[in-house]
């Protein structure tokens, strides 16, 4: 009978640090674990005394690859605490930011985190040699994803001028057109996507699980607003959040596990596409049939490919918020000074406010609780890398088994990549990941 | 001429600042071939345990395997540079040392809080010898090119040190105390190019102090516009709480 001994230590091509354990004694798997080593940050502990207006730019600190999304959920959480409605103009420009990022990072993990396994290379860096274009595409797209943040709202990595309220600057007339003019020529560099994303091979497998995300009874494809919805028919407000996450802690991780109706759910790119492919923009559904992906798709490596179906649905969508932008103009008296709060500008009271948002990699939560002047006085994040550990860990205990034929080599690389094809982010979850083969 | 062999390592940290480096578009072809990355597990997934030329140290010490892991970085490396908030000043992690340890891992993760190691945030600095900063969160690009410069010719590179309001008037934005918000450039390290304020935002001191702030100055501008000392020095701890460490050291 066979064994198997896995011990990745600090998996590479994933934000943050954890470790994958797997030991199989005799045919038999004993330990299956997904270890989050990552350093405890304690974000919700150290939030407690600050002001509601500063939560989104300490909280967009817990990560760099979705600030966006953290000060997103973190603005929603903050203006829900204190009885805020943003105006339309707002939600537009903040729907349009949280598609720049979904469409950076999922350009990020296409290319550069995930492409080197399906090409057989350790990183995207032995592609400079062999795939030049390739690698200077993804550079492109992402830096063009940048420089749209960059002009919108300062900067990519850790947002400056979105805050609780709305925008301290809103882009000029000749902003807009220099945005559209990036997100027009991104076009071409998408369809060289698609046609490579036609090529790849990506591994089979299936484990059929319970997927969450946001849901809604609109039209849209919901990304920022919107109820909690699972294939197994769940449905609950946001306000209810903890009723979708159950977390509890484990020993062998610093990030906390989450279940729903079943033992374990999955959230990001795939559980959105199946729950609401319906609702993507036509061009994306384009590419969905393209490349055979429909829902209800239980294959986790192809996580990767509803990536690339929601990268096309991001970059159309934009356009067109820009475009309608375009159009009806934009309305400058809504800018809105940053730090007027301390003199009272937007009215405060003592409140709970949740924030839900859809976010690369599922949906993440944040909740605040504050006093009469705006002071955190509780907070809690549920990050989605932490939603999904629990799921992750079940895939492996099925594909174990099911690849011991394999070399070492071939079952580590192939639990890498389980891994990395849901986009792991530690840092995120620092409350995350170690693999560990012990007795072959 | 052989490239010098470069490695990024991350400690407690959002991972911004390595991301940062991503976001440089096509211009990192032209930096890959001056330096060779020989680890970068962001992004790569060799790894590498000889000597290097330079560490590139993202993030701060807060667990004690974080100590004994940057130590035998630094043993095995030429050059250490520090790069960013977390790692050059404690940034955002030290806000946790405003409060009692045992206290805030019970916070966040109950009953079990023991199993959750860690220590008083400290930057790389306050752990081991630094040749090179770069301060900011997140780090700002063009002033990291400049330092790649530096470090590639054997050059030293100086953090600028006088305050963010220089760079703010060149860029001619109207004082955030001339709209009564209470901004902490005046005693903040320039080298960002007043990158918050240009957006319509404060600076919230993420580059650190500077070593010799004009304190009558900025106490006679915080009486001017009526913002208590108290409000600022509250939004200094947001980035600058491991700053006591260095002065209980001096003292």
């Amino acid at each position: 009978m066979r064994n198997v001994k896995v011990n990745v230590e600090y998996l590479t091509r994933v934000e943050g640090h954890g470790n994958i354990v797997v030991n199989v004694k005799d045919g038999k798997l004993e330990t299956c674990e997904l270890r989050i080593v990552e350093s405890p940050r304690f974000f919700e502990g150290m939030l407690r005394g600050r002001s509601i207006f500063e939560a989104q730019h300490i909280t967009s600190r817990i990560c760099g690859i979705c600030a966006c999304g953290h000060s997103l959920a973190s603005i929603q959480a903050a203006e829900d605490a204190i009885g805020f409605t943003p105006s339309l103009q707002t939600i537009k420009l903040r729907k349009f930011l949280l598609h720049m990022e979904n469409l950076d990072s999922h350009v990020l993990h296409i290319y550069l985190l995930v492409a080197p396994d399906l090409l057989g290379v350790k990183s995207f860096v032995p592609l400079i040699g062999s795939h030049e274009q390739v690698v200077r595409r993804a550079l492109r797209m992402k830096k063009t994803c940048n420089d749209i943040c960059d002009i919108l709202v300062g900067r990519h990595v850790h947002p400056i001028s979105s805050i609780v309220g709305g925008f301290t600057k809103l882009p000029k007339e000749k902003d807009i057109d220099a945005m559209l003019d990036h997100l027009y020529k991104m076009r071409a560099d998408m369809n060289e996507t698609v046609a490579l994303a036609a090529t790849l091979k990506f591994p089979q497998f299936e484990r059929d699980t319970e997927y969450v995300g946001l849901v809604s009874d609109d039209a849209e494809y919901p990304m920022l607003s919107g109820d909690i919805g699972s294939t197994d028919g769940v449905r609950l407000k946001k306000v209810d959040y903890k009723k979708a996450t159950n977390e509890f802690i484990v020993p062998h991780s610093s990030a906390k596990h989450s279940k729903l109706g079943r033992g374990s759910f999955m959230v990001g790119a795939l559980a959105r596409f199946n729950l609401n492919s319906a609702k993507l923009h036509p061009k994306a559904k384009e590419i969905a049939a393209a490349i055979g992906l429909k829902p209800k798709c239980t294959n986790p490596y192809l996580n990767t490919a509803a990536q690339l179906v929601e990268s096309v649905h991001s970059l159309e969508d934009s356009i067109s918020i820009l475009e309608d932008l375009k159009r009806t103009g934009v309305n400058y008296h809504e800018e809105i000074i940053v730090g007027l709060n301390e003199k009272g500008t937007i009215p405060v009271k003592a409140g709970n406010g949740v924030g839900a948002v859809e976010v690369p990699r599922g949906i993440l939560y944040h909740n605040y609780e504050v006093d009469d002047k705006g002071i955190i006085v509780n907070a809690n994040c549920i990050i989605p890398t932490g939603q999904n550990l629990n799921n992750i860990e079940q895939d492996m205990k099925k594909l174990v088994p099911e690849i011991l034929d394999r070399t070492d080599e071939e079952i580590t690389l192939a639990l890498e990549m389980l891994v990395r094809a849901y986009d792991p982010c530690i840092s995120c979850s620092a409350h995350f990941l170690d693999v560990k083969f012990v007795n072959r | 001429m052989t490239r010098p062999k470069v490695a990024f390592f991350d400690f407690t940290c959002c991972e911004g600042c390595q991301l940062q480096v991503a976001n440089m578009g096509e211009a990192l072809v032209d930096v890959l071939n001056l330096i060779e990355v020989v680890e970068f597990r962001e992004a790569m997934s060799e790894k590498y345990d000889g000597e290097l030329d330079l560490a590139i140290i993202e993030g701060s010490i807060t667990t004690p395997h974080d100590v004994e892991r940057i130590k035998k970085i630094r043993a095995r490396s030429k050059a250490v540079l520090a790069y960013g908030s977390c790692a050059t000043i404690g940034g955002v992690n030290g806000m946790k040392n405003a409060f009692d340890l045992n206290d805030i891992r019970k916070y966040v993760y109950g009953k079990d809080y023991e199993k959750f190691d860690t220590q008083e945030t400290r930057a790389v600095h306050q752990v081991i010898k630094v040749d090179y900063f770069v301060n900011g969160c997140p780090v700002y690009i063009p002033e990291f090119v400049t330092v790649l410069k530096a470090v590639l010719a054997g050059l030293p590179y100086a953090v600028p040190d006088h305050a963010a309001c220089l760079e703010c008037k060149l860029n001619e934005n109207v004082c955030m105390y001339d709209k009564g918000i209470g901004c902490l450039g005046p005693v903040t390290k320039a080298g960002c190019n007043s990158w918050c304020i240009n957006n319509g935002n404060i600076c919230y001191g993420c580059r650190g102090m500077v070593t010799n702030p004009a304190v009558n100055g900025a106490r006679d501008v915080l009486t001017k516009y009526n913002i208590p000392m108290d409000m600022i020095v509250n939004k200094m701890n947001m980035y600058n709480k491991c700053r006591e460490i260095d002065q209980n050291a001096k003292r």
